[in-house]
């Protein structure tokens, strides 16, 4: 077991950078979600740490020891690919004894070796099968015991759960994290998908075009992101631009926005507000504002979509379009048409430089 | 995969028949009429050509195993073909490797021109080419002197390395092609895989892309094996003396003894080994597969 440290790295294929100068400290034991969208890197930087691909500048680092030299079955790691890559000649047992056997384990401590992890993952008794007789979830499970097997330093996931169905994924990552619990083992993860992130990791990086945006803990970058593109990309945000005033922005329409959080930004200098939907108190026209809400706006519902748990009025201000989100409590609905009070707190206001 | 192929077909069958007559007219002209002809010649006492006596026997067949001379022809023909596909796996494997894994783009497809080109020449020509190639004073055999401090005397010609060179030329495409489709199909993330478990290279051909492309190294087998059993052009030209195999005699009955019917004999007790030695190794190469 070991953290993982990635220093100023930066990888260019022609005269596209996919990764731009990035650093991030993999604590050892931690989960780690790598998020971004499309082409950001996710991958490159996973396949740099594993070593199929070398960085072109910066230093890599597992356990504290360097890697820029040492090839892939020297590192010590465990990677699963988001197309699983199960050898499709062996069966699932031979699959997760592949590892140990290239190692010259004897036989006997491998096969035990190989229950164990058949076990852990719970498909005990599929051992035999060959892994095209086994479903989606079942060739995720025999991936990532293949990995675990070996006892690595690092396992390192791309995407693991993309393949498969929205129910069973919130099996998997159910799984993966009591796995990953019970092994200890520092993990870094790729995904696309926000929730995921979000639920399943302790801290994650959000990459943009090879550059690393923001990192930290989840509830950090949530409630605090750094930049429009966190804030949207990691949730849903409503983002106001206009200009600094010391303790939030004013709108070009000479509305002011407190907001308690976030950036300093010296007055005067455009600057912009994310806030959250579900932080949003929606009232109707009529009703006086909660005086504990000091941000206020008007507008009208222009649509609201109804979710069971919850509803989400979209409101039309000004030509902006503001997304409240309302947890369902039984109180009076709002209709479409209808005039609206917005009124949210500064605390739940954070300013983003531009 | 085999299970999914046989059910398809069988739903499949009706609908398709049809389409499918054309193929199976063209099969019983070219293929059943000839070969039932020939069936019957290797009955028989003599060609029915001008007016010559002839009436059925099963002599034909019985010279085969009389005369010890077909049996051990036929097995230097067995040990022919054996080496001449072991030599086709050994030259064209690496390079269906390379045209498959390592090569890209360009100059992935001007190897693969290369590798073809044997396809489309002419046999004859193709044969020819490397008698100018082997025999003493040759161009082999000049290049070597021009380059080499001493003198050394190059001559192949008429000897078995010579027949072995002209069929694995000739032969080699088949397993480079046969190869480079199943290595293609070879999910690089199995390769990468295998390496981030700790396999090396070497691990990671012996256990992992060489058992995915067994169907191919089988297929190619198969389609060179067969042919170069029989084949008697290569061992006549670039044999010489040496170069008499079950092959070379079968074509002397048809051409230059003119007796068919034992030509035609000889022939299905060829086609008779042959099948029996795939059918002995069907079990293993399917396991292998
Ligand atoms: N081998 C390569 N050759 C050329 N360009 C590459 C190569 N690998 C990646 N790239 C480019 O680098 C950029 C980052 O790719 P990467 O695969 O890391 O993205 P990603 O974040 O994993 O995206 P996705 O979510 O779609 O998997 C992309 O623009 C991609 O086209
Ligand atoms: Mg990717």
């Amino acid at each position: 077991m070991a953290g993982v440290q990635v220093a100023n790295v930066s990888r260019s294929f022609g005269a596209h950078k996919a990764l731009d100068d990035v650093s991030i400290d993999f604590a050892d034991g931690g989960f780690y979600a790598l998020l971004g969208p499309s082409g950001s890197g996710k991958t490159t930087l996973l396949r740099q740490i594993a070593g199929f691909d070398f960085p072109d500048s910066g230093r890599i680092a597992i356990g504290g020891e360097s890697v820029e030299r040492v090839p892939v079955e020297k590192r010590r790691i465990g990677m699963v690919f988001q197309n699983y890559a199960l050898f499709p000649n062996m069966s699932v047992a031979d699959n997760i004894a592949f590892g140990l056997s290239v190692r010259g384990e004897p036989k006997a401590t491998i096969a035990a070796e190989v229950q164990r992890a058949l076990d852990l993952v719970q498909l005990g008794k599929l051992g035999g099968r060959k892994p095209h007789q086994l479903s989606g979830g079942q060739r995720q499970r025999v991936a990532l015991a293949r990995a675990i097997v070996t006892k690595p330093r690092v396992l390192l996931l791309d995407e693991p759960l993309g393949a498969l169905d929205k129910a069973l994924r919130v099996d998997m990552q159910i799984e993966l994290k009591r796995i990953q619990r019970e092994i200890g083992i520092t993990t870094i993860f790729v995904t696309h998908d926000q929730e995921e992130a979000l639920t399943m990791s302790d801290r994650i990086g959000i990459l943009r075009d090879g550059r690393l945006v923001q990192e930290g803990p989840p509830e950090e970058i949530y409630d605090r992101p750094q930049s429009e593109f966190a804030a949207t990309f990691l949730g849903d945000a409503n983002i106001f631009h206009g200009n600094a005033t010391g303790s939030g922005i004013r709108l070009p329409d000479g509305t002011t926005i407190a907001a308690s959080t976030g950036a300093s930004v010296p007055a005067g200098a455009k600057a912009s507000c994310a806030v959250r939907p579900e932080r949003i108190r929606i009232s109707p026209g009529a009703a006086k504002p909660d005086p504990a809400n000091v941000n206020t706006l008007t507008g009208q519902v222009s649509k609201r979509i109804f979710a069971g748990n919850n509803s989400t009025y979209f409101v039309d201000r000004f030509g902006q379009t503001l997304k409240v989100i309302v947890q369902n409590t039984g109180a009076e609905r709002l209709a479409e048409g209808q005039p609206v009070v917005l009124s949210w707190s500064p605390d739940s206001t954070v300013l983003i430089a531009a | 995969m085999a299970d999914q192929l046989a059910i398809g077909s069988r739903r499949g069958l009706k609908p398709a028949l049809p389409l499918l007559l054309p193929a199976y007219l063209w099969l019983t002209v070219a293929i059943f009429l000839p070969l039932s002809a020939m069936v019957f010649f290797s009955f028989m006492t003599d060609l029915p050509l001008a007016g010559k006596e002839w009436s059925f026997t099963l002599g034909n067949y019985a010279a085969f195993f009389s005369q010890s001379l077909y049996s051990t022809l036929l097995f230097s023909s067995l040990r022919l073909g054996l080496e001449v596909t072991l030599w086709c796996v050994v030259v064209g494997y690496p390079a269906a490797y390379v045209l498959a894994k390592v090569l890209k783009g360009r100059s992935r497809e001007a190897i693969f021109l290369l590798v073809i080109l044997p396809f489309w020449s002419n046999g004859l020509v193709r044969i020819f080419s490397w008698a100018m190639v082997l025999r003493e004073g040759g161009i082999l055999d000049t290049a070597l002197n021009a380059v080499l401090p001493f003198k050394i005397n190059i001559d192949l010609m008429y000897s078995y390395p010579a027949v072995i060179i002209g069929l694995v030329h000739s032969y080699v495409p088949y397993m480079v092609l046969t190869c480079y489709l199943t290595l293609q199909a070879i999910d690089d993330s199995l390769i990468e895989a295998g390496r981030s478990l700790g396999a090396s290279r070497r691990q990671v051909l012996w256990r992992v892309i060489i058992p995915l492309s067994m169907p191919g190294l089988i297929a190619g087998a198969a389609l060179i094996f067969v042919p170069v059993v029989g084949s008697f052009m290569e061992p006549r030209i670039l044999g010489g003396r040496t170069g008499t195999f079950y092959g070379t005699i079968i074509e002397d009955q048809f051409v230059a003894v003119f007796n068919w019917p034992l030509g035609a004999a000889l022939s299905f007790i060829l086609l008779a080994v042959v099948l029996i030695i795939l059918a002995l190794a069907a079990p293993v190469l399917r396991r292998a597969a």
